[in-house]
C-alpha cells in the first residue's frame, strides 16, 4: 500500500500539489487521472522520490520514505518517453538494476530472459533501443522496472507517446500483466478511456487537488462534482441539472414533466445517434440515442420533441460552477 | 548556367590563392631536398625537446579541461542558480580574448609583480604554459558537452536512480556514455588548439631552446632568430600533419554524432 | 505513519542549484573559471588603471599604440567585410553548386581552424614572402596582414551562412522567379534578408578573431611600428620591454573594442529576431 498524507509542492509561484492525500491499495492498479498541469505527474514523482514534497509524507508498505532517495524506495518507474539507455542492448537495459545490485551474471541472464519472454521481446535481447519500435521500447522499459522486483510500479503516462492502435494493445497487455504479476501499480494518465478500461481504482485530479477516488463505475455513475463528471464522459445540461446525454430520452408527445424542445441537428455516429436540441428558453442540449431509439422517433431537424431525464438520479448533478464549460 | 560556373571559379580561386597553393608550397619546400633532410631537421635535440614539451602540455591540459569542463557543463545544463548568465559569458570569454592578452593577464596575475606577488613561480615555466593553454582551450569541452546534456535530458538518469544506481554509478554508466562523442569532439579541439597555441606562449614562456620551447615557438625561433627557413618549414609541416589528424578525427566524430 | 514534523528534504534544492554536480560542483566550476579566466583578466584591468584614467589614456594614445589600435580595427573591419562577400560566395557554391571534389573543398574550409596560427603565417610566407616563386612579395606590407587575417577567419562566415542557406525556402525563390524577378533580384530580395543574422554573426566573430590575432601576422606582417604592427604585436613588445602598464592599457582598449562589436551584433540580431 502507498499512503500519501497532506503532500504539498510548489515550483516557484506554481502550486503543483495542495495538501493532497491518497491511498493506493495493495495489489491494485490505480490510475491518477487528470488534465495536464493538474499535478498528477508531480504526485507520482514524489512517490517515486524523483521530486521531494515541500510538506507531507509518503509511506510505502508501512515504511516512511518521505526523505528517502529513489534508489532506496524499492520502486519501479516507467517514463513517458521510455528513458531507454540508448548505448546499451535490450538485455543490458533490463539487467541494469540487477547489475547495480551485483547480482551474479547467470542469475541476471536468467531473469532478463524470463522477463523478455513475459513482455514479448524474447528474440530482441541483443538489439539496441534504436532498433525497436515505440511500443517495444516501452515494454522493454517495463521489463527493466520489473527486473528489480519493486514493491510498487509507477508509470508516468506510459502510453502517451504511442499511436492509438499500439496504445490500445499495450493497455490490454498491461492489464493482463498486472493480473499475472499483481504488483501494486500506480499509473498516471490524462486519458479517461485508458483509466476506465484498465484501472480498478481511479483518483481524479484537478488543479493540485484530488477531486474523487473510486472504482470506474462509481466515478462514472456517482461523480462527486461537475469536474469529475465532465472529465470522465460527455455531459449535457438541462436547466441547472447536469446529466449524461444517454440519460436523456426523447418522446414524441408530452408526458409527465417532460420539456418541449426543438431538434436542430441529427448526427449518425455509427452505433449511436447524437441529437442536438434547443429548449424553449433557447438553451442548447444534446442527447445520445441508440440507433433503434432514433429510428423509432424518425427525427429530423425542426421536429418538436419532449425531453425527459431517465437513468440513475445519483448520476446527475446540479451545476455548481462554470468549470463545465471548459470541459464540454 | 554560366553564372554558376563563374561563381564557382571565383570561390575556388579565392580558396586556392589563400589556402591550397600556399599549403602545397610549404609541402614542396619541406620535401624538395628529400625526406631524409626533413627527418633530420625535425629530430634535432631542440626539435625533439619541443615536440615532447608540446605533447606534455597537451597531456596535462586535456584531463584538466575534461574534468573541469564536465563539471561546468553539468552545472550550466542542469543547474538553476543566480549568476548563471554570467558564468555562461565567462566560459565564452577566452574566444574573445587575444592570446597575447591572455599572456599579459597571466603575467599580471601570477608573475613577480602580479596580484599573487609571484607566490607561485609559474611564469616562464611549464605551469605558466599550461595555464595559458588551459585559458585558451577552456570553452571547448564545455561548449561541446553542454548542448548534448540538454538534449539527452534527465530521464535516463532518473530511470537509473529508480533502478538503484548511485549518482556516481549513474554518471559513469549512463551520463558519460551518452555524452562521449561530445567529450571526444571537445578533446580533439582542445588537443589541436593546445598544439597550435603560440601568442599566449610567446608572452609567458621563456622560449629557451631545449627547455621552454614548444613546437610553435620552435617554428618562430628557427625562422626569425636562426634564419633557418627550411627548419621552420619542417617543423611547421609536423604541426600541419597533426592538424590534419585532428581534422580527420573531427570528421569521423561528426559522422558518429550524426549517426 | 502520520509524520507531523517532516524534515525539509534537501534533494530538490541540491538538484536545482548545481544540477547534477551539486553546490560543490558549482563552487568548483566557479572557482576554476575565476582562477583561470576572470582573476587574470581583472589583473589586466587594474594594472591598466594603475596611473588613473589619465595614465590609461596616455598609454593608448602614444603614437605607436594609437596607430596600432587604429590599424588593427580598420584592417579587422576590412577583413570582416571581405569575409562577408567571399564567405557568402563560398557558402553559396557549397550549398547550391555541385561538382567533383566538393566535399574536399568543404573540408578545406575548416583547415584554418585546425592549423596553428604560426603555421598559417609561415604557409603564406612560403608563397608570398621573400622567396616567392610567383614573384609576389608581400612581406611586411599591409596586404600581408590582410591576407593573414583573411586566412585565419575564413571559416566563420562560411560556416554560419551555410546552414541558413540550406534552410532557405526554395519555393519562395521559385515564386519570386515565377513573378519575373531576375537571379540577382531574387538573391537580394529573398535570400539576403534571411542571411542577415548569420552574416552579421559570422562577420562579428571574424572581426573579434582578427582584432586579437597574433600568430598568423607575426612572421609575415613584419611588425614595423606605425606601418604594419598590429595591436597584439604592440602589446607583446611592451611586455618584452618591461612596460606592463602600457601593455595592460592597450589590452583593455582592444578588449573593449572587441566586446563592443560582439555586444552590438548580439543586440542587433536579437532586435531583428523580435522585429
Amino acid at each position: 500500500m502507498i499512503t500519501v498524507t497532506n503532500v504539498s509542492k510548489r515550483f516557484g509561484d506554481f502550486t503543483a500539489l495542495d495538501d493532497v492525500s491518497l491511498e493506493v491499495p495493495d495489489g491494485s492498479l490505480t490510475a491518477l487521472l487528470g488534465p495536464s498541469g493538474s499535478g498528477k505527474s508531480t504526485l507520482l514523482r514524489i512517490i517515486g522520490g524523483l521530486e521531494f514534497a515541500d510538506s507531507g509524507s509518503v509511506v510505502i508498505h508501512g515504511e516512511d520514505v518521505t526523505g528517502v532517495v529513489p534508489q532506496k524506495r524499492g520502486i519501479g518507474f516507467v517514463f513517458q518517453h521510455y528513458a531507454a539507455f540508448k548505448h546499451m542492448t535490450v538485455h543490458d537495459n533490463v539487467g541494469f538494476g540487477l547489475k547495480i545490485r551485483k547480482t551474479p551474471k547467470e542469475r541476471i541472464d536468467e531473469r532478463v530472459n524470463e522477463l523478455l519472454k513475459i513482455v514479448g521481446l524474447g528474440g530482441f535481447a541483443k538489439r539496441y533501443p534504436s532498433q525497436l519500435s515505440g511500443g517495444q521500447r516501452q515494454r522493454m522499459a517495463l521489463a527493466r522496472a520489473l527486473a528489480v522486483e519493486p514493491r510498487v510500479l509507477l508509470l508516468d503516462e506510459p502510453f502517451g507517446a504511442l499511436d492509438a492502435k499500439v496504445r490500445a494493445e499495450l493497455r490490454e497487455w498491461l492489464r493482463r500483466l498486472h493480473e499475472e504479476v499483481h504488483v501494486t501499480t500506480l499509473l498516471v494518465t490524462h486519458d479517461q478511456e485508458e483509466a476506465l478500461s484498465i484501472a480498478d481504482n481511479i483518483a481524479v485530479m484537478d488543479n493540485a487537488h484530488i477531486e474523487q477516488v473510486g472504482g470506474p463505475r462509481e466515478l462514472y455513475d456517482r461523480p462527486a462534482n461537475s469536474f469529475v463528471m465532465g472529465f470522465l464522459g460527455p455531459v449535457a445540461q438541462v436547466d441547472d441539472t447536469l446529466v449524461r446525454p444517454h440519460d436523456i430520452s426523447l418522446l414524441s408527445r408530452p408526458e409527465g414533466d417532460a420539456r418541449e424542445a426543438q431538434v436542430t441537428r441529427v448526427s449518425h455516429l455509427g452505433f449511436e445517434v447524437r441529437v442536438e436540441l434547443q429548449l424553449g428558453d433557447g438553451q442548447p442540449v444534446f442527447a445520445q440515442l441508440t440507433r433503434t431509439e432514433a429510428a423509432q422517433l424518425e427525427l429530423s431537424a425542426g421536429d418538436i420533441v419532449w425531453l425527459a431525464l431517465t437513468g440513475d438520479r445519483d448520476a446527475r448533478l446540479v451545476s455548481e460552477d462554470d468549470r463545465l464549460d471548459a470541459v464540454a | 548556367m554560366s553564372t554558376r560556373i563563374a561563381l564557382r571559379s571565383v570561390a575556388l580561386t579565392y580558396l586556392g590563392v589563400l589556402v591550397v597553393v600556399p599549403l602545397a608550397m610549404i609541402f614542396y619546400r619541406t620535401f624538395e631536398d628529400g625526406f631524409v633532410a626533413f627527418f633530420e631537421s625535425v629530430t634535432t635535440p631542440a626539435a625533439i625537446s619541443a615536440i615532447s614539451l608540446s605533447l606534455t602540455i597537451v597531456a596535462i591540459v586535456v584531463p584538466l579541461n575534461v574534468v573541469f569542463g564536465l563539471v561546468t557543463a553539468l552545472a550550466l545544463a542542469r543547474g538553476n542558480f543566480p549568476g548563471k548568465g554570467l558564468l555562461q559569458a565567462v566560459v565564452d570569454l577566452p574566444f574573445a580574448v587575444s592570446p597575447v592578452i591572455v599572456g599579459v593577464a597571466l603575467i599580471l596575475f601570477w608573475g613577480n609583480d602580479g596580484w599573487l606577488g609571484g607566490a607561485f613561480p609559474v611564469i616562464f615555466s611549464l605551469p605558466g604554459m599550461v595555464l595559458a593553454t588551459v585559458f585558451v582551450t577552456l570553452p571547448f569541452v564545455v561548449r561541446e558537452v553542454e548542448p548534448v546534456l540538454r538534449e539527452i535530458g534527465t530521464e535516463q538518469e532518473e530511470a537509473a536512480s529508480t533502478l538503484g544506481a548511485s549518482r556516481w554509478q549513474t554518471f559513469w554508466r549512463i551520463t558519460l556514455p551518452a555524452i562521449r562523442v561530445g567529450v571526444g569532439y571537445g578533446v580533439v579541439l582542445t588537443v589541436a588548439r593546445s598544439l597550435g597555441e603560440f601568442g599566449a606562449l610567446t608572452v609567458v614562456a621563456g622560449g629557451v631552446a631545449g627547455e621552454s620551447q614548444t613546437l610553435t615557438l620552435l617554428v618562430h625561433a628557427r625562422y626569425i632568430d636562426d634564419h633557418n627557413t627550411f627548419g621552420a618549414y619542417s617543423a611547421a609541416t609536423v604541426l600541419m600533419g597533426l592538424a590534419l589528424v585532428t581534422l580527420v578525427l573531427m570528421t569521423l566524430l561528426e559522422r558518429r554524432r550524426e549517426a | 505513519m502520520a509524520s507531523l514534523a517532516v524534515p525539509k528534504p534537501p534533494a530538490r534544492t541540491r538538484r536545482s542549484l548545481g544540477g547534477g554536480v551539486g553546490p560543490i560542483g558549482l563552487g568548483v566550476a566557479t572557482l576554476w573559471l575565476s582562477l583561470i579566466v576572470l582573476l587574470p583578466l581583472a589583473a589586466v584591468l587594474t594594472k591598466s588603471l594603475e596611473g588613473g584614467l589619465g595614465g590609461f589614456w596616455d598609454a593608448i594614445s602614444a603614437p605607436s599604440a594609437r596607430y596600432a589600435l587604429l590599424l588593427t580595427t580598420a584592417i579587422s573591419a576590412l577583413v570582416a567585410l571581405i569575409n562577408v562577400v567571399t564567405g557568402t560566395l563560398i557558402a553559396w557554391v557549397l550549398v547550391r553548386d555541385d561538382f567533383r571534389g566538393k566535399s574536399l573543398v568543404n573540408a578545406i574550409i575548416d583547415l584554418p581552424f585546425a592549423l596553428p596560427t604560426i603555421v598559417a603565417s609561415i604557409v603564406l610566407l612560403s608563397l608570398y614572402g621573400p622567396r616567392s616563386p610567383v614573384g609576389i612579395h608581400l612581406y611586411a606590407t599591409k596586404p600581408a596582414v590582410i591576407l593573414a587575417l583573411a586566412f585565419v577567419t575564413l571559416p566563420f562566415v562560411v560556416r554560419s551562412v551555410q546552414p541558413v542557406l540550406m534552410e532557405v525556402d526554395r519555393e519562395a525563390e521559385q515564386a519570386a522567379a515565377s513573378l519575373g524577378a531576375s537571379g540577382w533580384t531574387t538573391f537580394r530580395r529573398i535570400i539576403l534578408p534571411a542571411l542577415y543574422p548569420a552574416l552579421l554573426g559570422g562577420a562579428g566573430l571574424a572581426f573579434a578573431r582578427a582584432i586579437g590575432e597574433f600568430g598568423s601576422v607575426v612572421l609575415i606582417g613584419g611588425g614595423i611600428p606605425r606601418d604594419t604592427e598590429v595591436a597584439s604585436q604592440y602589446i607583446a613588445k611592451q611586455i618584452e620591454t618591461d612596460r606592463p602598464a602600457s601593455a595592460a592599457a592597450v589590452s583593455v582598449a582592444l578588449l573593449l573594442i572587441s566586446f563592443a562589436v560582439l555586444f552590438a551584433i548580439r543586440w542587433f540580431t536579437k532586435r531583428k529576431d523580435v522585429g
